[in-house]
C-alpha cells in the first residue's frame, strides 16, 4: 500500500527532532520538508493554520500538528517499536511526565538561559527542583523508557543536547553531575545513541543559533528599562 | 466490579478539572470514593498522592495514583476499556480530538481566566481576545468533526467524549461565570459552539455532576473579589 509520509520541520526546533527520533527510532520512510520559519511557507499555514509551527506531520494527505499528539499518532498508527509503555497506569506516568518536561522543566531551563539577573536565579533554582523530580524518577533505569528509549526520553531529549550549548553561552552550570548524577548520564547515553546522535543539528550553528536569541534578548530588556 | 474504596478521586466540589473525572468515572459506570480537598489547607494525602503539583484531581486506583486530568482521562478510558469509549477508535479521529482538548486548555481557558479577572478597559480587550480564540476553536470544530450535530462529539445525545467531557465541565458553568463576573456571553458570537454547551447542560449526567449555580456563584465572586452587583 502506498504510504507517505511527510515531516515539516526546521532545521533545528526541538520539538521537530522529536518526530525525526520516532519516526527514525520506528523505521519510517519519510520526507523532511525543511521549513524557514522566519518565511513559512504557504503549505505549513494549509497545514497548520492555528499555530503556524513546526512539526506538522502529514500521513497520506493528512496532517497532525502538536508534537505530544503527534507522537501518539504514530506509536498508534505503527506499532513497532512501541514508544508509551502497554500498561495503562504506566502510560498514564509516561504522558505525567512528558506534561511535567515541557511545561516546567523547559520553561524554567529557558528562563534561566534567557533572562538576566533576579530572574535568572529565581529561573535557576525552579529549574533545579524540577530536575530533582526527573532525577528521582530515574532511579533504576538507564532510560525513562527502561532499557531503550521512550515517549518521555524522546520528549526530554532536547535537554541532552541544549542544556551543554546553554551552558557555554552563559557560563553557568544547570544540570550540575554531581547534584543529578542519573540524569546526567542519561544525558550521555541518549546523545550517543545512533539514532540520536544521527539526528541532531550541528552543535557550532546550535551556538551561533542561541546566542543570537540571547543577544536579542538582553537587547530587547536594555532598552525597555531606559 | 470496582469496589467503591479501590477507586479515589480528590477533588473540590467546584473545581473544573475535578467535574471531567466525576464525569468519566460515572460514564464508565466506575464507583468511587470522592474525597473533597480545602485547598487553602491541603490533605498530607494530595501532598503525598502528587509530589509534583499538589493539586487536584488526583485518582488513586490500586493505590497507584495519577495526576493531570487530561491524563486522567486517557488512563480512565484505557483501564475501564469499556463502552462507552471516550475517545473514539482511529488514531487520526484521536489526534484531532486531543489537538483541540490541548488548544482549550492552552490557549481557551486562559482567555477566560482573564476576562474574570480584570475589569474596564482591560477587560473589554480581554472578552475580545476570547471571543476570537473561541472563534478559532469553533471552527476548528466544525472543519475536523463534520458529521456532529450540534456538535456532540464521539457521543450522541445519551453519552459524553472526551471532547465534551473537556469542554463542558467548564463551558457549562457559563450562567454563573456571567452571573459572578457581570459579564454576558454575546448569543450572537459563536453560537454553534454555545449550542453545543446548551445541549450539554440539558444532558442528565452533567446537571447533576456540574456545581450548584448559587454556590458557584459565590465562590468564583470570592476567589476573583467581584462583588455582588
Amino acid at each position: 500500500m502506498g504510504e507517505e509520509v511527510k515531516l515539516f520541520r526546521s532545521w533545528s526546533s526541538p520539538f521537530a527532532l522529536r518526530i525525526v527520533w520516532a519516526l527514525e527510532i520506528k523505521g519510517i520512510e519519510y520526507e523532511a520538508v525543511f521549513e524557514d520559519l522566519s518565511n513559512k511557507s504557504p503549505l505549513l499555514l494549509q497545514y497548520n493554520p492555528v499555530h503556524k509551527k513546526v512539526p506538522i506531520l502529514v500521513h497520506n494527505g493528512r496532517p497532525i500538528a502538536e508534537s505530544f499528539v503527534i507522537l501518539e499518532y504514530i506509536d498508534e498508527t505503527w506499532k513497532q517499536v512501541p514508544l508509551l509503555p502497554e500498561d495503562p497506569y504506566e502510560r498514564a506516568m509516561a504522558r505525567f511526565w512528558a506534561k511535567f518536561c515541557d511545561d516546567k522543566v523547559l520553561t524554567s531551563i529557558w528562563s534561566a538561559f534567557i533572562k538576566q539577573g533576579k530572574e535568572q536565579e529565581e529561573a535557576l533554582v525552579a529549574a533545579a527542583e524540577n530536575l530533582k523530580f526527573l532525577e528521582k524518577e530515574m532511579k533504576g533505569k538507564k532510560f525513562f523508557g527502561g532499557e531503550r528509549i521512550g515517549y518521555v526520553d524522546i520528549v526530554l531529549g532536547w535537554l541532552a543536547n541544549l542544556v551543554s550549548i546553554f551552558e557555554e553561552i552563559v557560563g553557568l552550570k544547570i544540570v550540575d553531575e554531581g547534584k543529578f548524577p542519573l540524569l546526567y548520564s542519561w544525558m550521555q547515553d541518549f546523545a550517543e545513541a545512533p539514532i540520536i546522535r544521527d539526528n541532531c543539528p550541528p552543535r557550532d550553528k546550535m551556538i551561533v543559533k542561541f546566542q543570537a536569541l540571547l543577544d536579542a534578548a538582553i537587547a530587547s530588556s536594555s532598552s525597555s528599562s531606559k | 466490579m470496582e469496589k467503591p474504596s479501590e477507586v479515589v478521586l480528590f477533588g473540590t466540589w467546584s473545581g473544573s478539572y475535578c467535574t471531567r473525572i466525576k464525569l468519566a468515572l460515572k460514564l464508565k459506570g466506575i464507583p468511587y470514593e470522592y474525597v473533597e480537598e480545602d485547598l487553602s489547607n491541603k490533605s498530607h494525602l494530595v501532598i503525598h498522592y502528587n509530589p509534583v503539583h499538589k493539586k487536584v484531581p488526583v485518582l488513586l486506583y490500586n493505590g497507584k495514583a495519577i495526576a493531570e486530568s487530561l491524563v486522567i482521562l486517557e488512563y480512565t478510558d484505557e483501564q475501564w476499556n469499556h463502552a462507552p469509549k471516550l475517545l473514539p477508535e482511529d488514531p487520526y479521529e484521536r489526534a484531532k480530538v486531543r489537538f483541540w482538548a490541548n488548544f482549550y486548555d492552552q490557549k481557551y481557558k486562559p482567555s477566560t481566566y482573564r476576562v474574570m479577572t480584570s475589569k474596564g478597559k482591560e477587560q473589554e480587550i480581554a472578552i475580545e481576545d476570547s471571543y476570537e480564540v473561541l472563534k478559532v476553536f469553533k471552527e476548528g470544530i466544525e472543519k475536523d468533526f463534520p458529521r456532529k450535530s450540534p456538535l456532540i462529539l464521539n457521543g450522541d445525545m445519551f453519552t459524553l467524549g472526551f471532547l465534551d467531557i473537556v469542554v463542558g465541565s467548564s463551558a457549562c458553568n457559563y450562567k454563573a461565570v456571567n452571573e459572578a463576573v457581570g459579564v454576558a456571553q454575546d448569543p450572537k458570537k459563536n453560537t454553534a459552539f454555545w449550542s453545543w454547551v446548551i445541549a450539554m447542560k440539558d444532558c442528565p449526567l452533567m446537571k447533576e455532576t456540574l456545581p450548584p449555580h448559587d454556590r458557584l456563584v459565590a465562590k468564583i465572586r470570592s476567589i476573583f473579589s467581584h462583588p455582588p452587583a
